[in-house]
């Protein structure tokens, strides 16, 4: 495919823009402070777009096919959610125009907070953070603020070998030493482990619940007890919310600190990589450290609070990602609390039928039941010269999404599946099938899968001069270095 | 009731058969009874699809929306309009119901149109490296700071106060996660202190701060900025947060900026009460290994056909973990996404020509102001599309008033700075026609004449 800048034909424009209908001035910028030509094409609409409509059909999303995506949680975005979220009255209200203009959006802000802290069983929650990872971020912020005014310094946190990369990452942006938590033959915290890292000079654990293999940590209570006796705070990455909505919530097993990804469990799509939205609920003692602003409600109006002395700040202008706040606002209104228990049942169901389809042609290395996930490991296919990769690649050609691959790092060639509640027994048998089929294949014509991909735009991309000789931009001819 | 579960009963009857489990709730077992939940979640009840978007429509009209009212609102988030082209585009599903493209065969799309994006970036910037996008303007400064923290292993920052005062909250919050010491520095006449720069910039200072235009909408003299900084070993970190000015003013890279960190909601994207926006980041090849966030390449498929994947991925948490640049995982690349075709659509000559409209609006809105009795102007300095008056009556009242006349008004600036006063900061854009302009000013001699 040609880039939009091969495209440019001097002369052409793909846009109009009115006529200046106020009297031509002089601006007044000295001349060197201005620039030249803008170095944009010069297309036609219609150039920009085909192009992007050939680029997105070069593109696999939710709606074209299966994306069991472990960890993701691709389920199906209701149509009605785009249209809400495209109300004029939602896109264009500005952040620093009136409260009294603004009584919806804020009144959109103040209720999904009560709904998600209800969902969550926390007290209070931020909707600030435009991802989970800063979520993350926000969560470990304000559990350093506690201890700051508690007169406690803590500076480990604690992350299990299983966790997102993600945790440690946000551990060590906030300041804190990660201490490796190692995993126990059950898939679980190993208790013993965490009995002896669980010091006095712990701040947080980080669990994932359940966790990135999709199981439940079954001694979550006594996991929460072990750190509370510490003085530590419980933290919990809530990707996998899907699992338990309704069924049983992270405030009841001890937690202090949760993040939810709201473009996972609650709908909002993906968008090739985001926008997502990352609210942080947490218990009483750490609510005087949210950011700022909180939304509140002064009797019939809403309003925003700034006068929050120990807040730790912002992480974010304005108040968070609206327009994903607001679609999850719908699946909640939409779904109610019936709706969003059966997400989780079936969600739960999906996997662990997909899981029992699989388990005999991959090895399983927890076999008990799971949640909204599962890993299965690719090394009965290595015995054959077959690694994951191959396998994720060839399933692109039986028409599907691959899973989550490589990861947990803790499960040797993982494979990472992740149904959703949105997918019917027929397409879970169809991807069962495609995987028996692929499982036979590695065994009987091995590189078949390693020439995998056959049927999509591309083959495989050659990541090695990628990454040796990086290409991250187009450059004009005569603006390209010798 | 709305139902986004596929399954009916038999279908679910024939998989608990197949698994061998009488009940759903069976896969539950393993959750402890202490802490399952006896009850139904206290949450309002479900909606049908009409019942849903009804009640919702109803909750948007009670926002006043830029439909209804002549705004001359700025400081952040600006009203620009957007081509049909763009949703029309970032609406098909193939991109919006994707995530981050780690299959890359079947990615193809996003991954070009990212290629794209960092490579426009990098046109309107000077700059020679972009990255995939950021959450936003503020916390891609943050960013920022921290980068350069890391490149020049110092642990100083040196912000100026002309910066936007969420973006200077979000570094501070930043730099305290870090343990990096934040100095703020005042203006002269609207622009950065020069005098201050210097004074406060030493060899402990990893990054000088500036945004260009400042939240003042002045036009910050970069070139002295840059002596200064480079002349203690510092980085000098240029902040963009209304980038159609990219289309009049020099970009950072030609003032020897380091690092650009910016806000593109104004490329393509609507204002959406604060969100989702998006930013950027930008910088020298040098520093590329330093850099936070998603990065694509272009590279070659097995049969040499051009194609594109994302690349240096050991700097990311997702390899790296604990040892990563940051731990930003997923971004904003629909809103990239919007502001390439944006950018595409308008081209050379429309970008342009957009940003000479803003500056010749915000200019006529200047010149009419100012004719009326009591508003004088703040700074004398070049300015954009955003300027200061001071007002004979407090603006927070003037804006009160204003909604009675369908108009919403500038920021009152006394909230984050206190020694302004009365001081109110317009903004005009191409949104904005004469006659919008005009009634404003007929308003205001009436409210405060």
């Amino acid at each position: 495919m040609k880039l939009i800048f091969e495209l440019s034909v001097r002369g052409r424009e793909g846009a109009s823009l009115p006529k200046l209908d106020v009297p031509e001035r002089e601006l007044g910028i000295p001349d060197a402070q201005l620039r030249g030509d803008v170095p944009l094409p010069e297309v036609s609409e219609v150039d920009v777009v085909r192009h992007y409509t050939a680029l997105s059909k070069m593109n696999f999303g939710v709606d074209s096919g299966f994306y069991p995506l472990g960890s993701c949680t691709m389920k199906y975005s209701p149509k009605v959610n785009e249209a809400i979220a495209s109300l004029s009255g939602f896109t264009s209200v500005h952040p620093y125009q009136s409260e009294g203009l603004s009584q919806g959006c804020l009144q959109i802000l103040h209720e999904l907070s009560a709904d998600l802290a209800e969902i969550t069983g926390m007290d209070a929650f931020t909707l600030q953070p435009a991802a989970g990872a800063q979520g993350e971020l926000v969560g470990l912020m304000m559990a350093k603020a506690y201890f700051r005014k508690r007169g406690e310094r803590r500076t480990k946190v604690l992350v299990p070998d299983s966790a997102h990369g993600t945790n440690p990452a946000s551990a060590v942006v906030c300041g804190y030493e990660v201490v490796e938590l190692p995993s126990d033959s059950r898939g679980g915290v190993d208790m013993s482990e965490l009995k002896d890292k669980a010091t006095g000079d712990v701040a947080a654990l980080m669990l994932t619940n359940p966790n990135t293999l999709g199981l439940f940590e079954e001694k979550i209570i006594e996991i929460s007890e072990i750190v509370h006796e510490n003085g530590g705070l419980m933290y919990c990455d809530g990707a996998n919310m899907n699992a338990i909505l309704g069924v049983a919530r992270p405030g009841d097993m001890g937690f202090d600190i949760t993040h939810l990804n709201l473009h996972k469990t609650f709908s909002a799509p993906h968008g090739g990589g985001g926008p997502g939205s990352g609210p942080v609920g947490v218990k009483a003692p750490l609510e005087p450290f949210l950011p700022r602003p909180t939304i509140q409600r002064d009797g019939e109006r809403y309003i925003l609070n700034y006068d929050r002395p120990d807040s730790i700040g912002r992480v974010k202008a304005f108040y968070g990602n609206f327009a994903v706040l607001v679609k999850a606002y719908a699946y909640i209104r939409a779904l109610g609390p019936d709706g969003l228990k059966e997400v989780a049942e079936n969600a739960v169901l999906n996997a662990n039928y997909l899981m029992h389809r699989l388990k005999g042609a991959y090895e399983l290395p927890y076999d008990r039941t799971c949640k909204h996930e599962f890993v299965l490991s690719g090394v009965k296919q290595l015995a054959h010269g077959v690694h994951t990769i191959d396998i994720a690649k060839r399933i692109i050609d039986y028409g599907f999404h691959p899973p989550t691959i490589y990861f947990p790092l803790i499960v040797k060639e993982a494979l990472m599946i992740e149904p959703t509640e949105t997918e019917g027994k027929e397409t879970l048998d169809a991807f069962a099938d495609a995987m028996l089929q692929i499982a036979e294949e590695a065994v009987r014509d091995p590189d078949l899968l390693k020439a995998a991909p056959k049927t999509a735009p591309v083959t495989r991309p050659d990541a090695l001069t990628a990454a040796r000789r990086p290409n991250l931009r187009w450059r004009m001819a005569d603006d390209r270095p010798e | 009731m709305v139902r986004f579960v596929v399954n009916t009963d038999r279908e679910r009857r024939e998989m608990m058969d197949s698994i061998g489990i009488e009940s759903i709730e069976e896969l539950f077992k393993d959750i402890d009874e202490e802490i399952v939940l006896r009850r139904p979640l206290k949450l309002r009840h479900s909606l049908s699809e009409q019942e849903l978007l009804d009640e919702l429509r109803g909750i948007s009209e009670r926002n006043a929306d830029a439909n209804g009212y002549a705004r001359f609102l700025g400081a952040g988030a600006y009203d620009h309009f957007i081509p049909s082209l763009v949703p029309h585009l970032t609406g098909r599903s193939e991109f919006y119901t994707s995530y981050t493209p780690y299959q890359a065969e079947i990615s193809q799309g996003i991954l070009q149109a990212i290629y794209e994006f960092q490579s426009f970036i990098c046109q309107l910037t000077g700059m020679d490296v972009a990255n995939a996008s950021m959450y936003d303007g503020a916390s891609a400064l943050a960013e920022a700071a921290v980068m350069a923290s890391n490149v020049s292993k110092r642990r100083e920052v040196v912000v100026s106060s002309t910066i936007h005062p969420e973006y200077r909250e979000v570094v501070r919050t930043y730099a305290e996660a870090h343990g990096l010491e934040v100095k703020e520095i005042g203006w002269d006449d609207g622009a950065t202190s020069v005098s201050e720069a210097a004074n406060a910039t030493s060899e402990r200072t990893a990054a000088v701060l500036v945004q260009n235009p400042n939240f003042f909408g002045i036009v910050e003299e970069l070139s002295e900025m840059e002596r200064i900084v480079h002349g203690k070993g510092a980085l000098l970190v240029a902040c963009v947060v209304e980038p159609t000015s990219l289309g009049l003013l020099k970009p950072p890279g030609e003032f020897g900026a380091d690092i650009v960190a910016g806000e593109g909601q104004g490329l393509g994207n609507g204002i959406n009460f604060g969100g989702p926006h998006l930013g950027f980041l930008a910088a020298r090849q040098a520093f590329l290994q330093k850099m936070p966030g998603r990065l694509v390449g272009m590279t070659a498929d097995t049969r040499g056909r051009r194609c594109f994947i994302m690349t240096l991925q050991a700097r990311e948490q997702h390899v790296r973990r604990e040892k990563a640049t940051s731990n930003v995982c997923t971004n904003q690349a629909l809103n990239a996404l919007a502001a390439t075709i944006f950018l595409a659509a308008l081209g050379k000559g429309g970008f342009t020509r957009l940003s000479n409209l803003n500056a010749q609006k915000a200019r006529y809105l200047r010149v009419r102001i100012l004719e009326l009795k009591g508003f004088e102007p703040v700074f004398s300095r070049p300015f954009y599309n955003e300027f200061v008056v001071k007002c004979p009556v407090d603006p927070a009242i003037i804006n009160e008033r204003l909604e009675g006349y369908g108009i919403i008004g500038g920021l009152p600036l006394r909230r984050h700075y206190g020694g302004l006063g009365w001081s109110w900061l317009l903004c005009a854009t191409e949104r904005d026609t004469k006659s919008d302009i005009d009634r404003l000013v007929d308003a205001l001699r009436g409210i405060a004449g």
